[in-house]
């Protein structure tokens, strides 16, 4: 198992094995994409309350899902780059922030959309939309940390601290309507019974497509980062060949 | 439900289309940028290897 693992982790089998990995990853995400948007935009019925405006439900609570998703994903293995220096781990955090940057973005920008004609407004000050915004400015920030410094393995510990305190943050975004008077809606989507079958499964297809979608995107950008670390001349040149 | 009704999302159109759109181009974008970074690794990595070897 660990010498399975360390091999795994060694950057010329990493970097063959994720390029095999990708395309398991990508079809079926393009695929429960396009079922997740079929089924959003014309299987499901409209909302008794809301009509058809309910519809951005499908790309807005994906998002939001992925951008702590992606957090806590990033924050783990920020974790485990500190504790076990692990350089690999350190690679995952720094290609999982700017995917989760945009679907923050996403989010908020969806919540805008729908915020306007629902609420009346495209923005308010309430603690569910402050610590969402709150969360983009800490992917900007391990961003921002991590090219700013000069040295990458400074650079990586650095980030990963960071990483790790913004995990504060997630707690309050998720029980943020109800710890305070929040204009946002409580979930619907985990509360059993708030939305009927054919309502629900194209916001699970659209969340299983956007995490494998996820997956794959990590992948890519995880293969320029193990490039981007390599010092060892042999195996790249194999490689690049190629 | 014919197109146009769909395509009015019950005067919804301004917003949920807008909001579809931009999901569906910011994951388009995001494969676009993690490709070109890996490309852009390979080339970097190709020029360092150059210059090595020209060196020794």
């Amino acid at each position: 198992m660990w010498t399975w693992f360390h091999k795994l982790a060694s950057p010329p089998h990493f970097y063959r094995i994720a390029g095999k990995v990708i395309p398991w990853f990508s079809w079926p995400a393009l695929l429960l994409i396009l079922l997740g948007l079929y089924g959003g935009l014309v299987v499901a019925p409209m909302d008794y309350q809301q009509g058809e405006g309910f519809r951005i439900f499908y790309v807005h609570v994906p998002s939001a899902i992925m951008s702590m998703f992606v957090y806590s994903n990033m924050a783990i293995a920020a974790g485990i780059g500190l504790i076990w220096r692990m350089k690999l781990a350190h690679a995952v955090a720094a290609a999982s922030a700017p995917i989760g940057a945009w679907f923050t973005f996403c989010a908020l920008a969806t919540g805008s959309l729908w915020g306007k004609p629902m609420w009346g407004t495209w923005w308010v000050w309430d603690a569910r939309l402050t610590s969402e915004l709150i969360l983009l400015f800490l992917y900007l920030g391990f961003i921002a940390l991590r090219s700013s410094i000069e040295d990458p393995q400074r650079a990586d510990r650095a980030a990963a601290v960071l990483a790790l305190v913004g995990v504060i943050n997630l707690p309050i975004i998720h029980y943020s309507v109800v710890w305070w008077n929040s204009l946002h809606q409580g979930s619907t989507m985990f509360n059993p019974g708030a939305m009927s079958i054919e309502m629900k499964w194209p916001a699970l297809a659209m969340l299983f497509g956007f995490m494998l979608y996820f997956g794959a995107v990590l992948f890519v950008r995880l293969r320029a980062e193990v490039i981007r670390r390599e010092r060892n001349a042999t195996w790249l040149k194999e490689e690049l060949a190629r | 439900m014919n197109l146009a009704d769909f395509f009015n999302m019950g005067g919804y159109a301004a917003f949920v289309w807008p909001a579809f759109g931009l999901v569906m181009s910011v994951l388009v974008y995001n494969v676009w940028s993690a490709r070109s970074a890996h490309a852009e690794a390979r080339r970097a990595a190709a020029r360092r290897l150059q210059m090595e070897e020209n060196r020794s």
